[in-house]
């Protein structure tokens, strides 16, 4: 049986900052197999862009990976060397970044970016790499892809630059594609075109996607499985019909509930209370315990990740058992 | 909740209009820098490039409404916000201000006529002065128009700041050291200190977290309620739009391509372009769909395309949509659309 293409053991990234450890990720674990989607989803500094920095090995100093696996085909990434990941980057695994313009040389013209980016990681003619650099622009619809291939990044709308990351990320087929918030930016009508160029990739390649979003709709449309991050740790995790139509944890029906078209018109949305902690003194236990509905005296003992149905976990010790109601 | 709903909406009928725009237009030039002055001088073709960012629009908003001004980034939303909320003079057409023309206006009543219209923007940090502690920010602008008696101002600026839910024990505190929903809260807070009857929110929950977007969004449900506000509530965001707005108004380029009340233009869009855009929402409730895309780019303001804005990325243009200029017509009551396809039928 061959690997899954990611799995993420017990990760922990840390931030060893002047005033303290900052546990941005905390204990993640999930996998994603060929083809699949997997939506992280999570508020602001819940750790759902570190994650995905980690994989890559772009956690820079003060930060670091403090422990677990990172398992991408089987080979683990979190002990590989930097020449080694080198290797890796851009080639098997790549990022798209909710602005385009960090991936993106504002000074260089497009094909210069992308036959270099070919070159990087394969010995072939430039003449055959420009050739590749115009099939990857015309494959996430860019029109007349000859002509753009000569313009610079400014002379693109935000829709077509990010377009543009796309297809460099796509340039040598990678196994795995971590993207976050790469919709984020864009109008409804872009982002339903961008939707439907990752969908088309993970058919036609297999590639497996991790797409980080703090919108659940986005997610419900997309991903196969979800994983709901909150102050650094997966509160709950599965697939994702299930998870949206049956929440485990309160946090993920929190949220569920906070979405408008989940509530009805003109009445009170169902707000959770408070707002998110600061990673820099969390509360021992669960750290949703403030905001919970459900808190008691238990929750001071960090609860354990659990499996409440097959293929379902949850971090809580008195999740909902019965359907939440739309 | 509906029970204390429906008196703003029973008013919205009868009410005269607070705000109502006649055949608006906001056109932004680049001026020719020196260069190209000179280039002109000598006979050379350029021209100063004009944005259409605003292209006649007729709006109403009537007392206690609020109305969903959606559209996508570059359509002329926020320009038409900023116009309404009369801090940007629009290039032509008229303003009526309950009924009277803002230029008709004495010094004083224009004055008043900018207080009782608050903005809040979309991006709280940028929009409060970083140098100010909160009471300041707050309670800055009733004092100077002489909202508050002297000595009062301090419980004045409490009242504010605990009616936006925010602790008035921190009103010492700089907008740094709050969160961004908390800034929001200040924002709201500062345009409530003078009293207005109607709010203009350009994107206010956009930069949000969801659970965060509740609360303030929840918030302003409640403050309407208390205050009796009017809102234009202007978000690309449609899940907001169709939660919180009686009456909804789709914006393309410019122009106005749809309006109607807000369960009709979710339940019976007529525009292409509104279905368009209905349709890429994506929803919690759809799962592992195939998304579509419109096809094609927001063409650029610059250069907008002839007649009908939406012909080139529209599946039902006709040749007429290329030649002439659809005229937003009433197409059942309440409802009116800029289409030629209603012609047709």
């Amino acid at each position: 049986m061959t690997p899954p293409t990611l799995q993420v053991r017990n990760l922990r990234t840390h931030f060893f900052t002047r005033a303290g450890v900052v546990k941005a990720v905390d204990d993640v674990s999930f996998t994603v197999d060929r083809g699949k989607v997997l939506g992280l989803v999570g508020e602001s500094g819940s750790g759902k862009s570190v994650t995905g920095f980690s994989i890559l090995g772009l956690v820079d100093p003060p930060g670091r990976i403090a422990g677990g696996q990172i398992l991408f085909k089987g080979q683990d990434l979190a002990g590989l060397s930097e020449e080694a990941m080198r290797q890796l980057r851009g080639n098997r695994i790549a990022m798209i970044f909710q602005d385009p313009m960090m991936t993106l040389n504002p000074v260089l013209r497009i094909d210069t970016q992308m036959i270099e980016t070919v070159l990087a990681h394969e010995k072939v003619s430039r003449e055959e790499a420009r050739q590749r650099a115009r099939d990857a622009l015309g494959q996430v619809g860019i029109p007349s892809p000859e002509e753009r291939l000569r313009a610079y990044p400014h002379q693109f709308s935000g829709g077509m630059r990010q377009r543009v990351a796309i297809a460099i990320a796509l340039l040598h087929k990678p196994d795995l594609i971590v993207a976050d918030e790469p919709t984020t930016a864009l109008d409804v009508t872009i982002q339903g075109q961008i939707l439907a160029e990752a969908q088309k990739l993970c058919a036609d390649f297999g590639t497996a996607l991790i797409w980080i979003t703090h919108d659940l709709s986005v997610v419900a449309g997309l991903a196969d499985d979800i994983a709901v991050m909150y102050a650094g740790k997966v509160v709950e995790q599965g697939p994702v019909t299930q998870v949206l139509d049956q929440p485990l944890h309160p946090y993920t029906v929190g949220l569920i509930g906070s979405v408008p078209s989940r509530n009805k018109r003109g009445e009170p949305l169902r707000q959770i209370p408070g707002m998110t902690p600061s990673l820099l003194n969390l509360p021992a236990g669960c750290a949703f315990r403030a905001r919970c509905p459900r808190a008691e005296a238990r929750c001071a003992e960090p609860p354990p990740m659990a499996e409440y149905r097959p293929g379902r976990h949850a971090r809580c010790i008195h999740p909902y058992e019965e359907a939440v109601a739309a | 909740m509906s029970e204390v709903l429906d008196p703003p909406r029973a008013a919205a009928q009868a009410g005269t209009p607070i705000i109502e725009l006649r055949g608006i237009s906001k056109r932004f030039a680049t001026s020719l820098d020196f260069a190209g002055k000179l280039a002109k001088k000598l006979g050379a073709k350029v021209r100063e490039d004009v944005v259409h960012a605003v292209d006649g629009v007729d709006l109403q908003v009537r007392k206690g409404e609020v109305v969903g001004l959606v559209g996508e980034s570059g359509c002329g939303k926020s320009t038409l916000g900023r116009m309404v909320a009369g801090i940007m003079p629009p290039s032509a057409g008229t303003v009526l201000w309950h009924g009277r023309d803002l230029k008709s206006l004495s010094a004083a009543e224009a004055r008043q006529a900018k207080l009782r219209t608050q903005m809040i923007f979309q991006d709280p940090y940028a929009s409060l002065n970083p140098r100010l502690q909160v009471q300041e920010i707050v309670g800055e602008a009733p004092q100077v128009h002489g909202l508050v008696p002297r000595g009062g101002l301090e419980t004045y600026v409490d009242e504010q700041l605990r009616r936006a839910g925010l602790d008035p024990a921190l009103k010492r505190r700089y907008p740094h050291q709050f969160s961004g929903g908390q800034r929001q809260r200040i924002g709201i807070a500062r345009a409530l200190a003078v009293q207005p009857d109607f709010l203009v929110c350009d994107e206010a929950v956009a930069a949000l977290d969801v659970s965060i977007q509740a609360q303030i969004l929840n918030l302003f449900m409640k403050l309407r309620r208390e205050l009796d506000l009017t809102y234009l509530f202007i978000s690309h965001d449609l899940g907001v739009v169709e939660h919180l707005s009686d009456r909804v108004v789709i914006m393309y380029l410019g122009r106005v391509v749809e309006e109607a009340p807000a369960e009709e233009v979710f339940a019976r869009p007529n525009h292409p372009y509104t279905r368009a855009l209905l349709a890429e929402v994506p929803r919690i409730e759809a799962r592992k769909r195939a998304f579509a895309g419109v096809k094609g780019e927001i063409p650029s303001p610059l250069n907008p395309p002839s007649g009908c804005h939406f012909h080139p990325r529209c599946p039902f243009a006709m040749e007429r949509c290329k030649a002439e200029r659809p005229a937003l017509r009433e197409i059942a009551p309440g409802h009116r659309s800029a289409c030629h396809l209603n012609d047709a039928a």
